[in-house]
């Protein structure tokens, strides 16, 4: 997994409540045998004024020019600035692996929901909760000002602006642990490498057989 | 101290690192790979820029996706018609040569559904851990392994480390006393324990089964009641080792060989639970009181005697049991009261990871043979589990019994269990299954599941209802 530290990036909107995972990426995706390649798709019914199909070059698609994620100025943005209830809807991982891999590395909004909320962890993928009257500010601001961009400071867990204003924002210990340093699930048990060797050893003395090589 | 059950010991035999929070690292023996659950895992290790930690430890074969036809199937993975299918399988294919993972592929003997292919490779032992993407894991926990199905990212946890992070469950004993009578079999015993502590009664729970009824039933028959410990909620279903066991696994092409035989059987002569065991819940059914089960509803726990009628929602003094009885009435197009013999079939299917090895396919061509199939049967499939399943039953001659009778006789696969590829019901159709989930829309949209054992699948061919086997003839 990305380590998380401190990202600088524009900032653009999604600016409607309770945008659900199947609005995120819908469900014609899920078929896919990859967990990367779905930023293409990512708003997909929102984006692109065709129905999108898995497999089709997005490129060519027509763009719904008044959706801003197509909009010039939010361009290589990084940071999501959405309404409460985030996230909501099935529990499919592929809505984190679809902001992932369109290039989003957080997302700020008034609430989550849950499962949502968990995946994103797993996936690198930062979900930040600030009161619903910070939101606020920030859209204001953003929309007022092209290239509108922030600080995410996760060591110092607070969002910065470039005047200098600092959002405190809470995050799970654990959590925090895990993103700052870039482990996963796989990197925390990684962490424990020598044990599990060592646990191997003994066991492939007193179970041979199981540790046999076989080729098909 | 008290004695440790079985599910204690292979949980012991496993421990990596117990940690602070309650959870645990349990090393892991096997994981069986199929194409549906594993591509984003694949996927995942390249991102990460990982490898397999021990490739010895993965076995891999295409199932859910593959055709059955042997026309279709008879072009490799290039001739499967359906195009997500096709790259499912493909992919599949080629994870597994990229990670130098063992697979049977397509149209290798070996190939077939893997909860039949772990076992009759040997691949599958006692004492192992065993998973695999797919809740029906447990089917090796009749073995004496400790086996369950997890989510496709431990699946890529599995491949990068061989290890699982678990919590233990608690231990339940499911006792089946005395003897089974004449043509009930190891399906009726798991339906109608399913029946009597429901889908949720093994919950939290490893369960393992035990009594004279599993002592006397055959590895496979312990396979088929095992495959269903997820239908009565437990991750695990498992039973002790025995003698039984140990003739099931020698001679398998991964089993210990001969050199290593002895350590192997003092080990797993220890794998049962110890008399003085405690178990957190004990169940007790009478063998003897079994009869051939009937599912009439669109939940596992919804299974009854042949010989009885389907009940009415007023049978059930729960509310939520109530409604859900009335709403599984309407989508099963059946009336309260009426006798479940009187169910009229539309399609048969006898297959899946439940029922599908040689002894189920003995007991379905023993019911038809010289027999013909109802003419109102539109469809009646016989899809063994593996190739090597398949080969053995053309050897004894079933095929010919099966297509004799008008039944199909297709390649190793999941097939009409869960509809992935070509074979499926209609809306409304109903369909006696050899299967393990007679969930609304399982086996094709609107389809109408009703779960039995092989041997009354195919009396029901034959007579277009259901019948009671034990009064075949
Ligand atoms: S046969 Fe059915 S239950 Fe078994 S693995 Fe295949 S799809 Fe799953």
């Amino acid at each position: 997994m990305k380590a998380f530290t401190v990202v600088e990036g524009v900032v653009a909107p999604m600016d409607r409540a309770n945008v659900d995972t199947d609005m995120i990426i819908p469900k014609q995706f899920l078929k896919s045998i990859k967990r990367s390649g779905f930023g293409p798709n990512l708003f997909d019914e929102l984006r692109y004024l065709d129905e999108g199909q898995p497999g089709q070059d997005c490129s060519s698609r027509p763009l719904n020019t008044e959706f801003p994620l197509n909009f010039p100025r939010y361009k290589g943005a990084s940071i999501l600035l959405a309404r409460e209830n985030f996230g909501c809807g099935s529990s499919r991982e592929h809505a984190p692996w679809a902001l992932d891999d369109y290039g989003f590395r957080c997302v700020i909004a008034p609430s989550f929901a849950d499962i949502f909320f968990n995946n994103s962890f797993k996936n690198g993928l930062l979900p930040i909760v600030l009161d619903e009257k910070i939101v606020d500010e920030l859209f204001t601001k953003m929309y007022a000002e092209e290239g509108f961009s922030l600080t995410v400071d996760l060591p110092n867990q607070c969002v910065r602006l470039a005047d200098g204003t600092e959002f405190a924002f809470e995050v799970d210990a654990f959590r925090k642990h895990c993103l700052v340093n870039g482990l996963d699930d796989i990197g925390l048990t990684l962490q424990d490498a020598d044990a599990i060797r060592e646990f191997e050893t003994q066991w492939q003395a007193k179970s041979p057989w199981l540790f046999r090589e076989h080729s098909a | 101290m008290a004695g440790q059950t079985l599910y204690d010991k292979l949980w012991q035999a496993h421990l990596v690192k117990q940690r602070d929070d309650g959870s645990a690292l349990i090393y892991i023996d096997r994981q069986l790979v199929h194409e549906v659950t594993s591509p984003q895992a694949f996927e995942g290790l390249r991102m990460a820029g990982r490898k397999p930690w021990r490739i010895s430890g993965s076995i891999a074969t295409p199932d859910h996706n593959v055709p059955t036809l042997h026309s279709e199937r008879s072009a490799g993975v290039a001739g499967i018609v359906d195009e997500v299918s096709r790259i499912q399988v493909k992919t599949l294919d080629e994870n597994c040569e990229e990670f130098g993972i063992t697979e049977f592929t397509i149209n290798d003997v070996r190939q077939g559904i893997v909860h039949v292919v772990g076992p009759e490779q040997g691949a599958t032992l006692p004492g192992m851990t065993v998973v695999c993407g797919d809740s029906h894991t447990a089917t090796h926990g009749a073995l004496g392994a400790l086996a369950h199905g997890i989510g496709t990212s431990e699946v890529e946890h599995v491949l990068a480390t061989q290890c699982l992070i678990q919590k233990k469950s608690k231990n339940m004993l499911v006792r089946v006393d005395g003897q089974l009578g004449p043509g009930v079999t190891p399906k009726d015993v798991v339906l109608a324990i399913i029946g009597k502590i429901g889908t949720a009664g093994g919950t939290g729970y490893a369960i393992e089964f035990g009594g004279q009824v599993l002592r006397d039933m055959s590895m496979e028959g312990r396979m088929t009641v095992c495959n269903m410990a997820i239908e009565a909620g437990a991750r695990v279903g498992m039973v002790a080792v025995d003698q039984t066991t140990m003739d099931y696994v020698k001679g398998r092409p991964f089993a210990p060989n001969d050199s290593e035989w002895e350590q192997a059987v003092a080990y797993w002569e220890t794998l049962h639970s110890d008399a003085d065991a405690n178990f957190d819940a004990v169940v007790e059914l009478d063998g003897a009181q079994i009869k051939p089960q009937v599912s009439w509803g669109t939940s596992p726990e919804m299974v009854l005697p042949v010989d009885a009628n389907v009940p009415a929602p007023d049978d059930f003094s729960d509310p939520v049991k109530k409604a859900a009885c009335e709403r599984a009435l309407q989508y099963m197009g059946l009336t309260a009261g009426q006798a479940i013999k009187d169910i009229r079939l539309d399609k048969v299917f006898i297959g899946s990871c439940t029922n599908s090895r040689i002894e189920d396919l003995r007991a379905a061509a023993a019911v038809v043979k010289g027999k013909k199939v109802a003419d109102t049967i539109k469809e009646a499939l016989v899809v063994p589990g593996s190739g090597l399943v398949k080969q053995q039953a053309e050897s004894e001659g079933l095929d010919k019994i099966f297509i004799e009778a008008g039944l199909q006789w297709r390649d190793p696969g999941c097939s009409m269990c869960l509809a992935m590829n070509a074979d499926k019901l209609g809306a409304g159709e109903h369909c006696a299954s050899t299967s393990n989930r007679n969930f609304e829309g399982r086996q094709g949209f609107g389809g109408r599941t009703h779960l039995v054992s092989p041997a009354m699948a195919a009396a029901a061919a034959i007579a277009g209802h259901f019948v009671d086997v034990r009064e075949w003839n």
